[in-house]
């Protein structure tokens, strides 16, 4: 079937830190401003805007989408703000691609912002309140517990051991050093994993990624409006979601059906058949590093429990066969959560240009894919781009 | 190529000041129901899903983690706009026009009665930096902004007192509504007063209740049901967030969405083309404001117009049949909700007791409230 094609035309992208001097406000400005300069255009030329942030928790404001509008170049514009909780930085660019592909505007600037540090004093204290007010959150669960569960089921199944998880980490760490906008990057060992401090077993502290404030922003343009703009569009060619059920202790922790939900509709609408050959380059969502790995298998990338085989051969790195988070993910990269989606699409964005520098993984990719993941363990989007 | 986009399927709860009997999920789930039985499909029929909510009014952090289940959209391509219904509609509108998706569920709810200190967590909307710490109730601004819109239109609080006699008098004719009475200016003008010229009764008391919609492609719409409700045309715009920024007077925000949807319906005399509308009366003097900004008279005609009933269900522009937000209660994300409920009843001719004869054309148009400017119309048709 065809759809109106709609590309990515320009990116831009802050630093990511632990804790900014801007206000949210001012980050989705910055982003919104790199990426309308980096293809020339002004805010006029924009038909409409969506933004993409996490929970109004963080931040502490009431309706933040509204809050952070003008901030995002949304004056007097059709806005909106979309929400998959952790999913959110993916699904940013599905929601511009509705607003572009439906014909209802030329150009959309899509933004994604999170400043996590206003949470005082750690985040982690905002997500209590994703759990079920009944049955949940009369056990004071965090989300490293249930990730800890998450992990060790995933490890059980298929006989992984925390060595094979750890190499992920060491991977996107070391990526990081080569991302301008990298928070964590570093040289780090898969000892250095193992012994750093067990937040609750089988989840080290190195194999988390760190809270963030950023932003990132990019720019969807129609056919007609693309190809006027550069000689290099990127383009969005196919598009997948799903969210799974909210009772998430009634589903099988070891594999994530609904990252593989999401994925076949991407890649139906992509034309892909066998993802594993034609996807060259690719953006699994890492906030903890065994998530790469089970997001790899949800994505077809590889069979169900081989994704650890992979990294400890290789593959996954930049000069691999199947190069994985080669901006350095959310685990280097910093995980401002709603701007890291757009980061990583933002990465398949310079990757497929030939534009990544020190980054660029060989071999002219042609093809590419970015995914996040969120909500209760729950929640897949997928976008697969080609030049 | 998908031409045209219908509504084929809503369902609701009705609006009730409080339901302590039903948690919010089982008040979505009764919606749902309705609307897929009135669509004539099963839930995994549906190729997607959006809901309208905000995590503070959900009291979740991520609510959108809980909306799957209840509207069967498990494993489905499902995602929450944190906005209004309408923007809800006009993002399932746009998947439609894509080609990708045939049929979409559009949901949105209020279980405002949950909420303990509601104006208090309206507060946390404010800039937590130049506007939160000056501690206002979000009535205060309201008091602000109906102070400078009566200011600039000549108008009086005894005008907008006529708009809360006819909300709350066409209410009584809509099952759905929560707070129909037969009140008289002099009720309203002698309520207490909340934030001067702003008093009890010029405010929409608030409301629990839960709308589902089901839309479809042009194909599909006529294959489901022989009275399918088109969108004809949708419109949203975020005016500035910052309060000192603002145009006190004019409601810029529901002028700009208005002038998209006309566009894309081809409207260019709304007052003529458009045969009832549905518009936000959150407080009294809003629905004024927003005529004008919707073009249907004049600035500073408003109320004249509705005090010479012009507005009344048997005048030329019926606004608010339904009761509106006066009437029916405020149903924050949900408001655009009952407004296109409205539309969808009197264009299919289900309107009960108040009925329009001949309606062909209606408008719902919406507003997020204090201390947003951000809006959305939709225009409905039967043709």
């Amino acid at each position: 079937m065809g759809y109106r094609k709609v590309a990515i035309v320009g990116a831009g992208i802050t630093k990511f830190v632990r804790r900014a001097q801007e206000t949210g406000k001012e980050l989705a400005w910055q982003a919104s401003k790199m990426a309308l300069d980096s293809c020339g255009l002004t805010l006029d030329q924009v038909d409409c805007v969506t933004l993409g942030t996490a929970p109004d928790a963080f931040d502490g404001v009431h309706m933040k989408g509204e809050y952070l509008a003008d901030g995002a170049g949304a004056f007097r514009k059709p806005y909106m703000r979309h929400y998959v909780g952790g999913g959110t930085g993916v699904f940013s660019p599905i929601h511009g691609w509705f607003h572009v592909a439906s014909g209802m505007a030329d150009v959309c600037l899509v933004v994604g912002e999170e400043k996590m540090s206003s949470c005082y004093p750690h985040p982690q204290g905002a997500f209590i309140t994703i759990f079920d007010h009944t049955t949940e959150q009369p056990l004071k669960p965090t989300l490293i517990w249930i990730f800890a569960l998450e992990m060790n089921r995933y490890m059980q199944t298929y006989g992984i051991s925390k060595e094979d998880i750890a190499l992920v980490s060491v991977k996107n760490k070391r990526n990081a050093l080569h991302h301008p906008s990298a928070q964590l990057g570093e040289e780090i060992t898969v000892q250095d994993v193992l012994d750093s401090e067990t937040l609750a077993w089988p989840v080290n502290r190195l194999d988390v990624s760190p809270a963030s404030d950023g932003a990132a922003a990019v720019v969807l343009a129609s056919e007609r409006v693309a190809r006027r703009l550069t000689d290099k569009p990127v383009w969005i060619d196919g598009v997948g979601f799903a969210l799974d059920t909210a009772y998430w202790a009634t589903r099988d922790l070891c594999y994530p059906t609904y990252v593989e939900t999401a994925a076949r509709m991407a890649y139906e609408m992509a034309g892909i058949r066998e993802p594993d050959k034609e996807i060259h380059v690719a953006e699994p969502y890492d906030p903890f590093d065994y998530k790469e790995l089970h997001h790899m298998e949800g994505l077809m990338l590889c069979p169900r429990g081989e994704a650890a085989r992979l990294t400890a051969d290789g593959v996954t790195q930049r000069d691999g066969n199947l190069p994985t988070c080669p901006s350095g993910g959310a685990l280097g990269v910093g995980n401002p959560i709603a701007a890291t989606g757009v980061m990583k699409i933002i990465e398949i964005f310079l990757q497929l240009r030939g534009e990544a520098g020190k980054r660029q993984v060989p071999g002219k990719p042609r093809c590419g894919l970015a995914q996040a993941w969120g909500d209760l363990m729950q929640v897949g989007t997928v976008v697969v781009m080609r030049i | 190529m998908v031409k045209r986009v219908a509504i084929v399927g809503i369902g609701t709860t009705g609006f009730r000041s409080v339901t302590p009997g039903v948690s919010y999920r089982e008040m979505i789930f009764e919606a749902a129901r309705k609307a897929y039985t009135d669509a004539g499909l099963e839930p995994d029929e549906i190729d997607g899903f959006v809901t309208a909510a905000e995590d503070f009014m959900e009291g979740y952090s991520i609510a959108d983690e809980y909306c799957p289940d209840q509207i069967g959209a498990v494993l489905k391509p499902t995602h929450t706009v944190p906005g209004d219904f309408i923007q809800a509609l006009a993002t399932g509108y746009m998947m439609i026009m894509t080609g990708a998706f045939k049929k979409v569920a559009i949901e949105s709810h209020s279980k405002a009665s949950n909420m303990m200190k509601i104006d208090e967590l309206i507060g946390f909307a404010f800039d937590p930096v130049y506007n939160r710490p000056l501690r206002e109730s979000p009535h205060a601004i309201a008091g602000l902004e109906m102070t400078r819109y009566l200011f600039e239109t000549c108008t009086t609080p005894a005008q907008c007192a006529t708009v809360v006699v006819k909300n709350m008098g066409n209410a009584l004719h809509n099952p759905h509504a929560a707070f129909g009475a037969e009140i008289e200016v002099e009720d309203v003008i002698n309520s207490e007063p909340v934030s001067l010229p702003l008093r009890r009764l010029d405010i929409a008391q608030h409301a629990d209740g839960a709308v589902v919609a089901v839309l479809a492609d042009e194909e599909t719409a006529k294959a489901l049901t022989d009275l399918p409700v088109w969108i004809r045309g949708i419109g949203w715009c975020t005016d500035t967030p910052t309060l000192e920024m603002r145009d006190w007077g004019e409601a810029a925000y529901a002028r700009l969405s208005a002038d998209m949807a006309y566009r894309m319906a081809g409207i260019t005399n709304p007052a003529a083309e458009i045969d009832f509308a549905e518009i936000c009366d959150e407080y009294s003097y809003k629905e004024l404001q927003h005529m004008e900004a919707l073009n249907f008279c004049m600035p500073g005609e408003a109320a004249h117009f509705t005090e010479t009933g012009v507005t009344e269900v048997t005048g030329e522009l019926p606004i608010n049949i339904s009761g509106g937000g006066l009437g029916v209660g405020h149903l924050f994300e949900a408001s655009g909700a009952h407004k296109i409920l409205e539309l969808v009843e009197q264009l299919r001719g289900e309107a009960g007791t108040r009925q329009l004869p001949d309606a062909e054309v209606g408008l719902a148009q919406t507003w997020r409230g204090i201390p947003t400017a951000t809006g959305a119309v939709a225009i409905l048709s039967n043709r």
